[in-house]
């Protein structure tokens, strides 16, 4: 267990000195929490604007409003658009944290000296998934704990609060974002294996955000309605995917594959 | 310390690495020397336990491949072909990451002694990658150092190194020499094998030869000796060929140069009989070929001019 506490503490020491990483750390998890705050406050001091949306709520979402007033409703809807971010958030920063910690082991060939020591391959690839992980879940809790705070100081009614604090999202935030993350880093590790840059092979794990999207974009064209089903429904998938993307990227982390198949 | 059984590495059809049979004993430096893809790299990755030979084992001190290896690894230091630094960490930084790795006890305690050592103290709270090559092949020995493992792998320590920092590597692991540590070698330098090791392997894919630098010299060349005359007379080189020792004799200016084994015994029978028959010997040097001409000879690119030698 110290061996993995002493990866996960270089590899931040070392990581966060890149103003790249640094940046998409800090601020993408901002932006999730201050865009919905930002249109919701538009909203509350634009009444014909929340006329407007009001009209374009799909009728499923609706459903959801039985205990909300209208104008809680139309801020429930804006809020839960935007509650998605919250599940690219970490899968972001650890793909991004992951792509540059194993490229960077790669060009500047410090892999070798690291394998000869006595550390095993469940220490390092622990350590360095968890170097990735805790960032990208705790930026994700924290932004989403100050999306809470900033709409319960806003003054929206007690009817949004309590959606927002609903047990699915809860669990959305707490248990898919973790497994979100750890997909992001067996999908980095696969990919960093074959990758020499750490823009290339972020960008490429980056594709792993298509499903994410698409979930996006059809709540957003009322195509389908993330509901607590839903949410479980991705979090088995994802203990299944991340099962399998895991058993191959320790495979890939194989001390011998990195020295003589790894270029 | 080290014993090496039939150790083999293929890469798909490729062999990098057939049979080795070797024994290193305890304290020895050993050198392994090779031209590029002979297999060198392989050999140390195999005995530091990074990758699995394809047959064959080896026992490293006192662990068999792959039984023990987070034992064998924790018992061997590598420095690797390339330095392999954490270039935004400080030196210090760097090593205490290893230091923690290895389990050594006293990581500040063991730090500052490596630092000081290589000279490197001063700098300790800089970033790596403010480093000249030298001081970074410094810092790599000082993390392979460690832990003080008893058996030290050197990937071709000097390297893309300066004069300066080669001698001080080079001056650095003969010190190590007096700790008993033992230390493998891989070098393309041979004038730095032929100074830091007790005994050299030519190895090319297999193991071309083995010995001692002289011993190498003697086998691949044979003696040579010279004797320096006031006047060299026709009859003296058929005085000194009558010998059943002596292989050849060549006569060239006022010089007899005699190829012979073991001249330590076989020279003072040859300086009397010379001036029994009336020769005047000046001096007796030998002529010492130099490891690049072994090397070359042995891993087949043919011999050089060179190959007469410098008298000593």
């Amino acid at each position: 267990m110290n061996r993995v506490y002493r990866i996960v503490r270089k590899e931040w020491a070392e990581i966060f000195k890149n103003r790249f990483v640094l940046f998409t750390v800090a601020f993408l998890p901002l932006l999730a929490a201050l865009l919905p705050l930002g249109i919701l406050y538009f909203v509350s001091s634009s009444p014909d604007f929340a006329a407007d949306v009001g009209e374009d709520i799909p009728q499923e979402f609706s459903a959801l409003c039985n205990n909300l007033t209208g104008q809680e409703c139309i801020q429930y809807f804006l809020i839960s658009q935007f509650i998605l971010l919250f599940m690219i958030l970490p899968l972001a920063i650890p793909i991004t944290i992951a792509s540059y910690s194993i490229i960077g082991e790669k060009t500047t060939r410090t892999l070798e000296p690291l394998l000869a020591t006595p550390i095993t391959t469940a220490e390092l690839l622990g350590g360095k998934g968890a170097a990735a992980v805790i960032p990208g879940v705790t930026a994700t809790w924290l932004a989403y704990l100050v999306l809470v705070i900033g709409v319960a100081l806003m003054g929206v009614g007690s009817g949004v609060m309590d959606n927002l604090l609903d047990p699915f999202w809860l669990i959305a935030i707490i248990v898919v974002g973790p497994l979100l993350a750890l997909t992001g880093v067996s999908v980095a590790v696969i990919v960093s294996s074959r990758a020499t840059d750490p823009r290339t092979a972020e960008q490429t794990s980056m594709l792993v955000f298509l499903p994410i999207l698409l979930v996006f974009f059809a709540q957003m064209a009322g195509l389908i309605l993330i509901d607590a089903q839903l949410v479980l429904l991705i979090a088995l998938a994802l203990v299944v995917i991340d099962a399998g993307l895991m058993a191959v990227a320790v495979q890939l982390f194989q001390r011998e594959t990195i020295l003589t198949r790894w270029k | 310390m080290i014993s090496i059984e039939g150790l083999t590495k293929r890469f798909g059809d490729t062999t990098a690495v057939e049979n080795l049979e070797l024994e290193i004993r305890s304290g020895e430096v050993f050198g392994f020397l090779g031209p590029n893809g002979a297999g060198k790299t392989t050999t140390l990755r195999m005995l530091s336990a990074l990758i699995n030979p394809t047959s064959g084992t080896a026992q490293v001190a006192g662990y068999r491949l792959g039984e023990d290896d987070q034992a064998l690894r924790r018992n061997v230091g590598i420095l690797t072909e390339a330095p392999g630094l954490y270039d935004r960490l400080s030196a210090e930084r760097n090593l205490s990451f290893f230091a923690h790795l290895y389990g050594v006890g006293d990581v500040d305690g063991r730090v500052e002694r490596y630092l000081k050592l290589l000279g490197l103290w001063e700098r300790r709270s800089e970033p790596v990658a403010t480093f000249s090559r030298g001081m970074r092949q410094k810092l790599a020995i000082a993390r392979a150092m460690l832990h003080e493992p008893p058996v030290l792998f050197l990937d071709e320590p000097t390297t893309g190194l300066d004069p300066e920092a080669s001698r001080l590597v080079r001056e650095f692991i003969e010190g190590l020499r007096g700790e008993g540590r033992t230390i493998i070698l891989n070098t393309h330098n041979l004038d730095e094998a032929d100074r830091l090791c007790d005994r050299i392997g030519v190895l090319n894919t297999r193991l071309l030869a083995l010995d001692t630098p002289a011993a190498l010299r003697r086998e691949v060349f044979g003696s040579k000796v010279v004797f320096h005359l006031a006047d060299l007379r026709p009859e003296f080189e058929a005085i000194v060929a009558n010998f059943p020792f002596v292989d050849a004799v060549e006569s060239m200016d006022a010089k007899l140069v005699v190829t012979l084994d073991d001249p330590e015994t076989h020279n003072p029978a040859l300086v009397a009989a010379l001036v029994n028959a009336g020769a005047q010997v000046q001096f007796v040097g030998e002529i010492r070929q130099s490891l690049e001409d072994v090397y070359l000879r042995l891993v087949g690119n043919g011999g050089t001019e060179s190959e007469r030698g410098d008298e000593t």
